[in-house]
């Protein structure tokens, strides 16, 4: 691997940066891997990443039906926040903004990690007493997040409308200031970077067809578009299309994948220093480097592959930014996108062991997948190395959907993840 | 923004419309012989496939009433609408479709 710094920079200068080369290779899939990964998104290339990283297995292919950074990891709004309700949530959010923190530097690769902020803002009584709830549940667990009255969420983040002539004014908010933003792209990348220098084969343009399985029922191998692979241990993490492979193996998910829409709006000068969500109105907006504000919409109300949705609901949410931020009511927008994530009846993922010996699945993450990439590779490379579960993603387990014990962040959020 | 034939109203916008689920999940008969396991299929356990889907609908800002419907998750276009109780009409698969 080359090793990014301030001197290599300097030396590929001299030499009119043409010595670069690509920063993973593409290989020919291997007849057999101790470990195929099926999605090459965030959360895949993180847990190869760890496998090799953490457990010493390196003899792992991530394979990926596109491209890289092409699915869901290049169509969020990059938002990092752990002020979930319940302790297994937390537990699990916390871990990866721990791992977030010290990720540049572990992968040698900038994700422009920015500890800018996230505020949630309250718009009546109940988000008032919601959000209150969240900020001392947080704190039992050690996690940050304060009471922010509307002139202080105002301080904060300049361009707020406080005013209460605002259909729903702004009565406060809550704020955890170790949130943020990361850029999207380079954590995939910089995950692919780091995991093929540690060995892992990334095979693009490669669909899985068909998991085999022996005449016990385990896992003997899978069959791609790229040829047949022998393994005993395959992690899916396909999100939007986990229910699709996994009927291969004759499982039905508990899981509904919805079209997720974003919106940026053209490149404006740095402007906006944090990011700013409001559940009740449904906005959610921050400022990438490049300038331009990214802007998350809500799902679509029905089941969908299409990558793409009803333009009503963007319109919804810029209604809402509209209102929050009178000051971009005439930016005009650039793109809008959709994504198709995968939702469990509770809202709250999926990392763990299934039915099948062998097949192991972390999927399931919804809306708000992108802030636990690093968490969610960790914890699901652990799992795969130790055919066991870590303590934290314990209560993630598929089963939780037949005995009853559901994470609801549901009702505990309301939206927005 | 979806088009949807209502089999009592007709074609209308789709904001007149809420979407309410995966359609032909039958109650089981008998609840209280059920076990763990199928009590969870009943409740959680989806299709979700990437094709032709059974859904309903409910006219809500229209005439109040459900129905089912036959939609393709990979382009949006719906092959027929029909009255709960009806059986599923027999439409071709899409190319390309995977079953769930």
């Amino acid at each position: 691997m080359q090793k990014f710094s301030a001197l290599a920079l300097l030396r590929h200068a001299f030499g009119g940066h043409e010595g670069w080369r690509p920063q993973w290779r593409s290989p020919e899939p291997k007849g057999t891997y101790d470990v195929v990964i099926v999605g090459g998104g965030g959360h895949g290339l993180a847990t190869a990443y760890y496998l090799a990283k953490e457990f010493g297995i390196s003899n792992v292919a991530v394979l990926e039906k596109g491209w890289i950074g092409g699915g869901n990891t290049g169509r969020n709004t990059t938002i990092i926040r752990s002020n979930y309700l319940f302790d297994e949530s937390v537990a699990l959010y916390d871990h990866a903004v721990k791992l977030w923190e010290a990720l540049s530097q572990a992968l040698n690769y900038n994700v422009m990690f920015s500890q800018r902020g996230v505020i949630m803002l309250a718009h009546n009584v109940h988000d008032q007493q919601s959000l209150k709830r969240h900020i001392h549940a947080n704190r039992l667990n050690g996690v940050d997040n304060e009471w922010l009255t509307a002139s202080d969420a105002k301080a904060f983040c300049p361009p707020l409308n406080i005013e209460n002539s605002m259909r729903y004014p702004v009565i406060g908010a809550a704020l955890q200031r170790r949130g943020g933003v990361a850029r999207h792209d380079a954590v995939a990348w910089g995950y692919a970077r780091a995991a093929d220098a540690l060995g892992v084969d990334i095979v693009e343009n490669c669909a899985v067809t068909a998991i085999r399985r022996g005449v016990n029922g385990a896992l003997e191998g899978i069959e791609t578009t790229r040829g047949t692979i022998e393994t005993r241990k395959v992690g899916v993490v396909t999100a939007g299309n986990t229910s699709t492979v996994m009927a291969m193996a004759d499982l039905r998910m508990p899981l509904e994948s919805y079209p997720l829409q974003a919106l940026v709006s053209e490149p404006v000068k740095p402007i906006f220093p944090c990011v700013v969500m409001s559940n009740t109105i449904h906005a959610y907006i921050s400022q990438s480097d490049k300038g331009e504000l990214v802007i998350g919409a809500g799902t679509d109300a029905y089941v969908s592959y299409t990558q793409r949705g009803g333009l009503h609901v963007p319109m919804h949410t810029l209604e809402a930014i509209c209102e929050l931020f009178p000051i971009f009511r005439r930016l005009r927008m650039l793109r809008n996108w959709g994504g198709i994530v995968d939702v469990t009846p509770d809202r709250s993922p999926i990392i763990g062991k299934t039915p099948v010996p062998g097949l192991y699945v972390n999927c399931g993450w919804g809306t708000g997948g992108f802030k636990a990439t690093p968490g969610s590779g960790h914890l699901f490379a652990w799992t795969l190395a130790k055919d066991e579960p870590h303590p934290i993603n314990a209560p993630f387990r598929l089963d939780r959907f037949r005995d009853g014990y559901l994470i609801d962040e549901a009702a505990a959020a309301a939206v927005a993840h | 923004m979806l088009l949807i034939d209502c089999p009592f109203c007709g074609k209308r916008p789709e904001l007149e419309f809420r979407y309410a689920g995966e359609a032909h999940i039958a109650r089981p008969a008998d609840p209280s012989g059920l076990g763990d396991e199928a009590w969870g299929r009943f409740l959680y356990g989806r299709g979700n496939p990437r094709g032709m889907h059974a859904e309903r609908w409910r006219h809500l800002n229209g005439c109040g009433r459900f129905f089912n419907a036959l939609r393709d998750t990979t382009d949006d276009r719906f092959a027929a609408t029909y009255k709960i109780g009806e059986e599923r009409p027999m439409v071709a698969e899409p190319q390309g479709a995977r079953k769930a």
